[in-house]
């Protein structure tokens, strides 16, 4: 139908597609959303082994940045999405011979995502860690606090602000990520611009479409992280 | 005086016992081991000399095509980078705002959009195209892999390039000013062999993830290393196939994060005290 209008097209409902962007948009937003908490957890933690003084620790949290880092994010996504039915299967046979599995793609997407960016948090954090100065621990566990409270009440507050440029870093690396789960099968933005495409022979509509979602996404990011700072700037200027 | 010494002990040395951290790391690295082992006992296992035979030779040819697609694209991009970084250094509003623009739009929107962009995108003005005679060049995925790569990252460089021509301080361009050299000069004699020292690592870090992007021009049907790897498990359905272009990939971007560190550790011995 490449007679209709490009305004046809960019409609909402059933003669248009903007539906479909949009709601490929949402679950864009929700996979990025649901991975962040996910991968800011394990970073945190793997950060935490990368500067212990135990040297076993320090190498296994060496080991994953390094493969999670170095192997490409379209590796590691087909390795998990094509080999972890294969392995579930294997072990699931010894409880039910007769189950199959099937790897939901909005899952697969994030454990891989959450793995890729927890190995760049991770650097993120460990580099915030080297800034706080010895003295704050030091300090703290001369008040009596236990180390589990001096992470938490005098540590963690300082980290989380040296920390933030670079998780917002991380963040927009994360949200661009996103698109390599449409290669899988996920609906999500680039996804459905590519059935759109494909259906309406408008290519280059639909791909600059999805392009601009992107944007508008980075857009709106950086105020919320514009928002965070300066709140976070606020609370350090009142102490 | 030699009571008190006889009285006073050295402290016992430090417990060298299984404290939490201790057993947690163990148990960690434990696991990576057994991790690494079952990937090779998968290996040795699943070993398949035919498989081997059959794609090797396809491997290693899939990583030229992976190796000349970065190579070029980074070539073409660093050209590109430099009247975009221009741009961005420029007072004119008009030159700043567009090279701010590129910047903006290469880096805020995911390079697999913008490969697909150039391949399916430009592809559809297939009738312009021809017209104007560009058409055998967006028909090779080759090409427009190259295309939106070189783009891409020619966003990127001139980002390292303008961070690292402005971390050399103010006072370098006067005093070369002073001694009367021209603008140009003062570029290439003063300034970029200043601003490069600290251009390296970014550079390197960009060349790592170029080569990690790569990946994705098997999806617009190049066969590069990825592209072999997705033919060879479509048609035998065995997980190693992606195993191996994993300990490839690996391999290149663990030697190539080596070399610029030791390059890194060369270059900047008179800067060390």
């Amino acid at each position: 139908m490449p007679s209709q209008s490009i305004w046809t097209l960019l409609s909402w409902g059933p003669d248009g597609w903007l539906d479909d962007i949009a709601s490929g948009a949402m679950v864009t937003v929700a996979l990025a959303l649901a991975t962040l908490p996910i991968g800011l957890t394990i970073g945190f933690f793997i950060a935490l082994g990368k500067q212990s003084e135990e040297p076993s620790l320090r190498l296994a949290a060496n080991v994953y940045t390094t493969i999670f880092r170095g192997l490409p994010e379209l590796v590691t996504l087909f390795l998990f999405f094509f080999g972890m039915p294969i392995l579930l299967q294997h072990l699931i046979r010894y409880f039910r011979p007769e189950a199959t599995i099937d790897v939901n793609g909005f899952v697969a997407g994030m454990i891989v995502l959450a793995l890729i960016f927890s190995s760049y948090a991770s650097e993120v954090f460990l580099s915030a860690f080297r800034a706080i100065p010895k003295g704050q621990y030091e300090g703290s566990y001369a008040l009596g606090l236990s180390s589990w409270q001096t992470m938490r009440k005098v540590i963690l507050p300082q980290l989380l602000r040296i920390a933030f440029p670079g998780l917002e870093n991380c963040w927009l690396a994360l949200l661009k990520d996103t698109s390599l789960v449409s290669i899988v099968g996920l609906a999500e933005t680039l996804r459905n611009a590519g059935v759109a495409a494909r259906v309406t022979k408008h290519s280059f509509l639909f791909y600059s479409v999805a392009a601009l979602v992107f944007l508008v996404l980075a857009v709106l990011s950086s105020f919320a992280t514009n928002a965070i700072l300066r709140s976070l700037g606020k609370r350090e200027a009142q102490r | 005086m030699s009571v008190t010494a006889a009285i006073v002990e050295r402290p016992p040395p430090q417990a060298r016992g299984w404290p939490r951290s201790r057993i947690i790391g163990y148990a960690l690295v434990g696991l990576w081991i057994a991790f690494g082992l079952g990937i090779v006992a998968y290996l040795i296992f699943a070993w398949n000399a035919e498989f081997f035979a059959k794609y090797a030779p396809a491997y290693l040819k899939g990583l030229g095509v992976t190796l000349s697609l970065v190579a070029i694209s980074m070539v073409l991009g660093a050209i590109l980078s430099v009247p975009v970084a221009y741009g961005r250094m420029s007072n004119n509003p008009i030159l700043s705002g567009l090279a701010y623009c590129y910047v903006y739009f290469f880096r805020g929107t995911p390079l697999l959009v913008q490969t697909f962009l150039v391949y399916y995108g430009l592809g559809s003005f297939r009738p312009e195209l021809q017209t104007v005679g560009l058409w055998w060049f967006f028909r090779e995925a080759f090409y427009c892999g190259v295309f939106a790569f070189a783009l891409n990252t020619a966003a990127y460089q001139a980002e390292i390039l303008r961070g690292a021509i402005e971390s050399v301080p103010r006072g370098q361009w006067e005093g070369a000013a002073s001694l009367g050299l021209h603008k140009l000069q003062t570029l290439r004699k003063i300034i970029l062999p200043q601003a490069l020292i600290v251009a390296l690592r970014p550079y390197g870090n960009e060349l790592i993830l170029m080569i990690k992007a790569s990946a994705i021009v098997a999806i617009i049907t190049v066969y590069d290393l990825m592209g072999q790897a997705k033919l060879a498990f479509a048609n035998s359905f065995d997980i190693q196939a992606y195993i191996w272009v994993a300990i490839v990939y690996l391999v290149m971007v663990e030697i190539l994060r080596h070399g610029v560190e030791w390059i890194e550790r060369r270059i900047t011995i008179h800067l060390k005290r």
